[in-house]
């Protein structure tokens, strides 16, 4: 067995006209998590679906556990867990029905099937609804069940897109939790997210990726570190003070501060060492504050500083 | 390597199905409620017409024909729904499993089969309360009913075949329709074949639909069967060769 759970090189992918992947690079180390980070249509559900066998590559090879994903698909399926980025639960059947279905079509006996069932709904706090049709449960409710369908067979390697968009904070921390103790469990879990805060929370190495090209790769530190660290970001009470906010900012960080036009200034910090100096200043200056956050920087600020150009979806907000 | 085909997995999702009918019984009308209109309305509007005058003797020619017809008919909702179903997820999630390509179709297929047979014992039964007799024998009705399901189970595929060609719903009745209305009002359902101009009675003559009803004509009523029920499964042979395949280029294609 190799060292590495999946393994992708030079995947490219085209639908049409639209170059989804143009040669990527994908690699995890078997009990780690790989992050793929990008912004929406960067082609990041394209290159789960290659690796999860439900599309083909134009182009590149990929194994994953091992098996490769053209050669030994079946090899491939018993190896994944698959969670899409809409859960992919039948609302027809119920939460039970949905997970024994999947059960005995990985050829576990009925019983067998029916207690691994009860067994997810409970780890997924579930077995209340475990009788009910999946088309009453909430959408949390929804992406917990698919996440369930996706460990029936104790799958080693899993593939979750976007698990968390669309949830709320307290159900995403759960979620995030859910990660950690797969992995404490041995598998290898790949995630596509749209936030550095998730990448940084749960993934070993992060790949970000855009316009279907892998733009960077690194350890969450290491990324962290090209990144410049953290971001702090204050309001002033009175917005005519904002000019002296910025030379206050700038004298601790070295860096220029970004005004954002709303009336927040932020600025690049290493850490929240620095945290005590800053209030310092601004008690001595006398700037009141309304807001004070200390923050990793958004997807938007990653993609400017790692390619000098904001993600096409602020573009789009903008021509808006 | 290829994951071999295995039964257990098309029952599960057959299961599947039969549940899915459950939760919307309204999907049943086409194979309860819709027999039963076309059954009283051809009987007793063009009934008299047809038979000068005599209801029981059309009715007796007739149940056969709407057998046929109605078990035709009844193959469009598979089409239907696999088509609006394949756009759920959940396909992905099937396709990502170590199961064979093509079990969510047979799983459909085996769903229907009991559509099909609670079509056939509507109708019949239906058919018993308005004064239709067999003069054959139960033996030879099972034989007939047995014989229209096979055929339905194999022209389900002519409509999983469009449902996955076409792009939505609506437009697989629509394509359903422009196939099964000429073949089934172009056969010998309604009217003896002698009675129409002879171009139509070549189309007639080879019309599959024809010879299912010919074959159930004669096992309810009696006459030589063997001929009929042999290009039957001819018929059946032929939808299938062509169909499974077609449907199944398109399910893959499709997903």
């Amino acid at each position: 067995m190799t060292e590495l759970a999946i393994e992708a090189t030079g995947l490219t992918k085209s639908f049409g006209d639209t170059k989804a992947l143009v040669g990527v690079d994908l690699a995890a180390r078997r009990g780690s998590v790989l992050a793929v980070l990008g912004p929406n249509g960067a082609g990041k559900t394209t290159a789960v679906r290659i690796l999860a066998t439900l599309l083909r590559a134009d182009a590149g090879t990929a194994r994953v556990n091992g098996f490769d994903v053209r050669k030994q698909p079946d090899k491939v399926r018993e190896s994944i867990g698959l969670t899409g980025q809409f859960a992919s639960v039948d609302e027809d059947l119920t939460g039970v029905q949905n997970l024994v279905m999947i059960g005995q079509l990985l050829d576990l006996p009925k019983r067998a099937a029916r207690r691994r069932a009860d067994e997810l709904l409970a780890w997924f706090d579930l077995s209340e609804a475990g009788h009910k049709v999946a088309k009453n449960y909430s959408g949390g409710m929804r992406r917990r069940l698919d996440l369930a369908a996706s460990l029936v067979g104790r799958p080693q390697v899993i593939f979750l897109d976007e698990p968390t968009t669309g949830l709320d904070p307290a159900k995403r921390e759960d979620m995030w939790d859910v990660v950690r103790s797969l992995v404490s469990d041995g598998s290898t879990v790949l995630l596509t997210t749209q936030y550095l805060e998730e990448a940084d929370a749960l993934a070993d190495e992060i790949t970000v990726i855009d316009h279907g090209r892998v733009i960077a790769h690194d350890t969450p530190y290491g990324l962290k570190r090209v990144l410049g660290g953290q971001r702090l970001t204050v309001r002033p009470a009175d917005p005519a003070r904002r000019g002296d906010l910025r030379d206050l900012l700038q004298a601790i960080s070295g860096d220029t501060p970004e005004d954002d036009g709303r009336g927040t200034v932020t600025v690049r910090v290493d850490g929240d060492a620095v945290l005590p100096d800053v209030v310092a200043r601004l008690l001595a200056a006398g700037i009141a504050v309304e807001e004070f956050s200390l923050h990793l920087p958004s997807l938007d600020e990653v993609f400017f500083t790692l390619t000098g150009t904001r993600t096409r979806d602020s573009d789009q907000e903008a021509l808006v | 390597m290829k994951k071999r085909f295995r039964l257990k997995h098309a029952l599960v999702l057959c299961k599947r199905n039969l549940i899915k009918v459950t939760r919307t019984p309204e999907q049943l009308i086409d194979v309860t409620l819709q027999p039963i209109i076309f059954l009283v309305l051809f009987l007793y509007v063009f009934g008299g017409a047809i038979s000068h005058g005599s209801q029981h003797d059309y009715l007796q020619f007739l149940l056969p024909g709407l057998i046929g017809q109605t078990i035709a008919m009844s193959s469009i909702s598979i089409g239907q729904n696999m088509n609006a179903d394949i756009g759920n997820g959940i396909f992905d999630r099937f396709r990502a499993l170590p199961i064979a390509r093509w079990v969510p179709l047979v799983g459909a297929v085996l769903a229907d089969f009991f559509r099909y047979l609670l079509l056939c014992v509507i109708l019949v039964g239906f058919g018993y309360a308005l004064g239709f007799r067999i003069t054959t024998n139960p033996l030879m009705l099972l034989a007939a009913l047995g014989l229209a399901i096979c055929f339905a189970l194999a022209f389900a595929w002519v409509s999983l075949w469009v449902g996955m060609t076409v792009r939505t719903a609506g437009a697989v009745q629509g394509v359903m329709f422009l196939l099964i209305f000429p073949l089934s009002f172009g056969s010998n359902a309604f009217v003896q074949t002698s009675t129409m101009p002879g171009w139509l009675q070549a189309f007639v003559k080879v019309n599959p639909l024809s010879h299912l009803v010919s074959a159930v004509r004669a096992l309810l009523l009696g006459g030589p069967v063997a001929g009929q029920i042999g290009w039957t499964f001819v018929w059946i042979a032929g939808l299938l060769v062509v169909f499974f395949p077609l449907a199944l280029r398109g399910y893959i294609r499709r997903t």
